[in-house]
């Protein structure tokens, strides 16, 4: 066997480099099988920066399909309750420029709302307990329901489905607990120079 | 002497301390309404321990703490709660907050206090809880609950103790004028929190060297006290807890940490006196003192003022110009907010009401470009870059802000003080801070919602699983039983009937009553249910509910039938004896094919007449069973045309009707025998059925009692079960006696 390695150097090489071949190839079959990364790691990043109001307005059944779709190459405008935000981190994200909130997908607003019963009408049909995407409805079956503010991701799903209409989307209310300061306005045009500070010392007199 | 040190930046703006020190502390007429916001502190509101319409005595709790994090709130002055509603509170957004609203009677009689002659005799907790019970709150202006502040957590050992008597910030004279007056009180409330906290190392009163004579009068105090009143340049920021700290002792407290962790406490002097009234007197904190300042007042002052007075009212009693006004502030010119209805009452933390004329406090000019001169990075207090932060703030850059500190901002608004620009820095930097804080409580809510969401999602696909078990389960019952059922009778004849009804009658007795007894249970609820829907029926006198009712009465009653027919056709199964059951299925066999073949054709005719009936009712209503109950009455039809032409092919062969003449006739017999028992119990009356049940339930009741002896003999565990078993079937039983009357 030596003697045949030595006579022929070239079956010696093609020896080494097969021998060579087949270790590294166990040691990558083993890491890859040992190290294999669960699940998307992209799909959850793109996930976290979705608002999870499971809307469905996207057109996926919840933010982590639509998370799942844009990790495929679907477009990252389609999210309306995110906003204009969203998609701006969205793009950052995937390093592609932003593109502006698809319109036809619904307006992008500000206003936060929540769903709100009104239980005298409520026929306890349940209707909207199963069509809420985050448990956010209490009830029982011919039993009023109603919902948990602070769980409402306000994404509308359960007005549709009310056989009597009774479910209004209604808008956040301020408290005094989560009022905050308004950025100030940027001073209107941008020629102001120093002797405007004059002007309104008119107010003053 | 003692070193201080100096912090970093700091601003001096014209102090104009002397306007409101030139009268002395006063005291004002009650207003006629006060209002008591329900959170004057930070954390969680207090919860309102009155009614509306009840009568309170001055100091009487009126709304308790809601957990720790929390401070009570005691009545100002004796009179009627009028109140319990949303009003103007004294917060920069002007928004309404829930608020207990006061009618003094003018009596200002106080509730039974319970002073205490020797605080040093008491220990710890005791003094704590006479804190937190009179509700005290941070009066320095942030309004954080005392009690917690002075149960620092164990591992934070508190070694020096400071009394902030700074009051770095213009205009305000209110600790000031407290120290002048009520410095042996001030001392002996340090000497009490001293106490509390452990004995520190060191007990200091700071107090900035602009105010000679408040310095005097504590160091006079101070004498043979462990107390150091330690007096430092003025400079604006020193006031700052944090700043204060670093003048004091030269230490730093950490970002985003609390003094307590590098050992130190500060309170203010007026909760330090407050503490002492607390403990000394039992007085709660119902008043405080207020600097009154400003040039479009008529009298300038400090004044004691009741908690919950409007700042309308405080306002009228100096000689209020509303004209010269320029605006209403809370808190100083550096760190005040304004306010726009002045009805907003005075709370814990209301330590100025300014009332500036237009020249005192004219508009801010309008902000220009930022020039990047870095004097506000010089005059920063906590050594930001606020340049950087502007900059930042206005492009929206979260992430950079937090690297740069923002949250470390103080707001004091030395930045926006020396800036050339005159641009609002500060504004800027609380709406960022705002921004990050709505930002950061908007992804723990998606957080919650992705997680409640995927739970969700976790328990339909558990569920639909479920569901898909069971089906499949069924299914397979299904085929096992179509399989044994096709095996073994390819032809009528072939399998041997007396044989297997045997079996099955050898197999039925036990069977038969497991099920008889369900049936009878089946029945009993059905019937309740029904007498219940109707009972329901008389009630109601809503037409929609009344149709739905009649619904489900109609199906109970379709459901109560049925139950009645399988139980009959039970008991007739049970109560033929054996032999003759056998005797019936052999004379089925024995009867001549015409005759089962007549049988066999009315039975079908029978069949498709309910199934017609049953597609009509479909048709009618629109189901969408429709098609397979068409479907099903086509295939009856089918077979009916084939039975009725085997009939008449056997009518043709009278010969084979011959043969089997006498024996038929015997089966006849037979026949007609059993169906009329079966007539007979068809037909038994409710009544007898009633009586039957009875006696089964009288029966049941008498084993169980049986039963229930026998444990109680034995000592066994099941005798609660048992006894609870037995009233039930007694109660039962009652309730069948008295409907058989």
């Amino acid at each position: 066997m030596i003697d045949l390695l030595l006579t022929y150097p070239i079956i010696s090489a093609l020896v080494a480099l097969g021998g060579l071949s087949v270790f590294f190839g166990a040691v990558l079959g083993f890491a890859a099988v040992k190290f294999k990364v669960e699940g998307d790691p992209l799909v959850e990043r793109i996930d976290e920066l979705l608002p999870q109001t499971q809307c469905g307005q996207c057109g996926y059944p919840g933010c982590r399909p639509y998370a799942e779709a844009i990790a495929n190459g679907d477009a990252i405008n389609k999210c309306p309750p995110g906003g204009q935000a969203t998609v701006n981190n969205l793009a950052d994200l995937l390093g592609v420029s932003a593109p502006t909130l698809d319109a036809e997908d619904g307006a992008d607003t500000d206003v936060k709302k929540v769903a709100f019963i009104r239980e005298d009408e409520c026929i306890g049909c349940t209707k909207c307990l199963q069509a809420c995407p985050v448990d956010a409805i209490v009830g029982a079956a011919k039993q009023m329901h109603t919902v948990i503010a602070d769980e409402c991701t306000g994404c509308d799903l359960c007005v549709e489905p009310c056989p009597v209409d009774c479910i209004d989307m209604l808008p956040v209310a301020t408290t005094i607990k989560d009022w905050g300061w308004q950025m100030p306005k940027p001073a209107k045009g941008p020629h102001i120079i120093a002797t405007d500070k004059t002007v309104p010392q008119d107010h003053a007199a | 002497m003692r070193q201080i040190w100096d912090i970093h930046g700091g601003v001096h703006p014209p102090e104009n301390k002397h306007q409101s020190l030139r009268k002395p502390l006063a005291t004002i007429p009650l207003a006629p309404e006060l209002v008591l916001p329900l959170n004057q502190h930070i954390g969680n509101p207090a919860v309102p321990a009155v009614q509306i319409g009840e009568k309170v005595l001055k100091g009487q709790l009126i709304a308790d703490a809601q957990g720790i994090f929390s401070a009570c709130i005691h009545a100002p002055t004796s009179g009627e709660i009028i109140a319990i509603e949303d009003r103007p509170i004294a917060h920069p957004s002007g928004l309404s907050a829930p608020c207990i609203v006061l009618r003094p009677d003018g009596e200002d009689r106080w509730t039974e206090l319970q002073p205490c002659e020797d605080p040093a005799s008491l220990d710890h907790v005791t003094l704590v809880e006479k804190i937190r019970a009179a509700g005290l709150a941070g009066m320095g202006g942030a309004g954080f609950p005392t009690a917690v502040k002075l149960n620092p957590r164990s591992t934070d050992r508190v070694e020096t103790l400071i009394l902030n008597g700074t009051e770095c910030e213009p205009y305000i004279t209110a600790d000031d004028v407290l120290m002048r007056v009520y410095a042996d009180e001030i001392i002996q409330g340090a000497l009490l929190l001293a106490r509390i906290v452990g004995t520190p190392k060191e007990i200091l009163v700071g107090i900035e060297d602009n105010k000679p004579e408040a310095i005097a009068a504590m160091q006079k105090a101070a004498q043979g006290t462990p107390v150091e009143v330690v007096v430092f340049p003025t400079k604006y920021p020193s006031g700052g807890e944090k700043q204060l700290i670093q003048i004091l002792t030269g230490k730093e407290v950490p970002s985003g940490k609390i003094p307590a962790q590098i050992g130190v406490l500060v309170q203010n002097v007026g909760t330090a006196y407050a503490a002492w009234r607390a403990v000394r007197y039992g007085e709660p904190l119902i008043e405080r003192i207020t600097t009154v300042v400003g040039d479009a007042l008529g009298v300038q002052r400090n004044i004691h003022v009741p908690i919950g007075t409007p700042v309308a009212h405080v306002l009228e009693q100096h000689g209020f110009a509303a004209g010269r006004c320029a605006r209403i502030i809370i808190g100083g010119p550096m760190m005040g907010y304004s306010i726009e209805d002045p009805q907003v009452p005075v709370v814990k933390t209301t330590n100025c009401i300014m009332a500036p004329s237009h020249a005192e406090m004219p508009p801010a000019p309008p902000a220009q470009a930022c020039i990047r001169c870095g004097m506000c990075a010089e005059a920063c207090p906590a050594s930001l870059l606020p340049q950087q932060l502007y900059w930042y703030a206005q492009a929206e850059d979260h992430q950079r802000l937090q690297n740069h500190n923002l949250f470390d901002c103080i707001e004091c608004g030395a930045c926006s003080f020396v800036c050339p620009s005159a641009i609002p820095l500060v504004q800027y930097y609380r709406a960022a801070k705002t921004t990050i804080r709505r930002i950061d409580a908007e992804k723990q809510k998606a957080d919650r919602a992705r997680e409640r969401f995927e739970q969700r999602k976790e328990r339909i696909a558990k569920a639909e699983a479920e569901k898909e078990a069971k089906r499949l389960a069924r299914k397979k019952a299904a085929e096992e039983v179509k399989s044994r059922l096709e095996e073994p009778k390819p032809v009528v004849v072939t399998v041997d009937p007396v044989a297997s009804a045997q079996e099955k009658a050898q197999i039925a007795p036990e069977d038969a009553d497991s099920q008889n007894k369900k049936l009878v249970r089946q029945l009993e609820s059905a019937q309740i249910r029904v007498q219940h829907l109707q009972q329901q029926i008389a009630e109601c006198d809503d037409a929609t509910r009344r149709d739905a009712l009649t619904a489900q009465l109609r199906q109970a009653e379709l459901k109560l039938e049925e139950t009645r027919k399988k139980l009959d056709d039970l008991e007739r199964g049970v109560s033929l004896p054996l032999e003759q059951r056998l005797q019936n299925v052999a004379q089925k066999v024995q009867a001549s094919p015409l005759d089962a073949q007549r049988n066999a054709v009315a039975t079908i005719e029978k069949r498709l007449a309910v199934a017609i009936e049953k597609m009509e009712e479909a048709e009618r209503e629109g189901k969408p069973t429709l098609a397979a109950f068409t479907q099903g009455v086509e295939k009856l039809r089918a077979k009916l045309a084939e039975a009725q032409a085997e009939l008449a092919e056997l009518e043709k062969q009278p010969q084979l009707l011959a043969d089997a003449d006498p024996q038929h006739d015997a089966a006849a017999a037979a026949i007609a025998r059993a169906q009329a028992k079966a007539a007979a119990t068809a037909t038994m009356s409710s009544e007898e059925k009633h009586a039957e049940q009875l006696r089964s339930l009288r029966d049941r009741v008498e084993k169980a009692r049986a039963k229930l002896a026998e444990a109680e003999a034995s000592g066994s565990e099941h005798v609660a079960a048992l006894r609870t078993g037995l009233e039930k079937l007694e109660a039962k039983l009652a309730d069948l006696e008295q409907q058989g009357k």
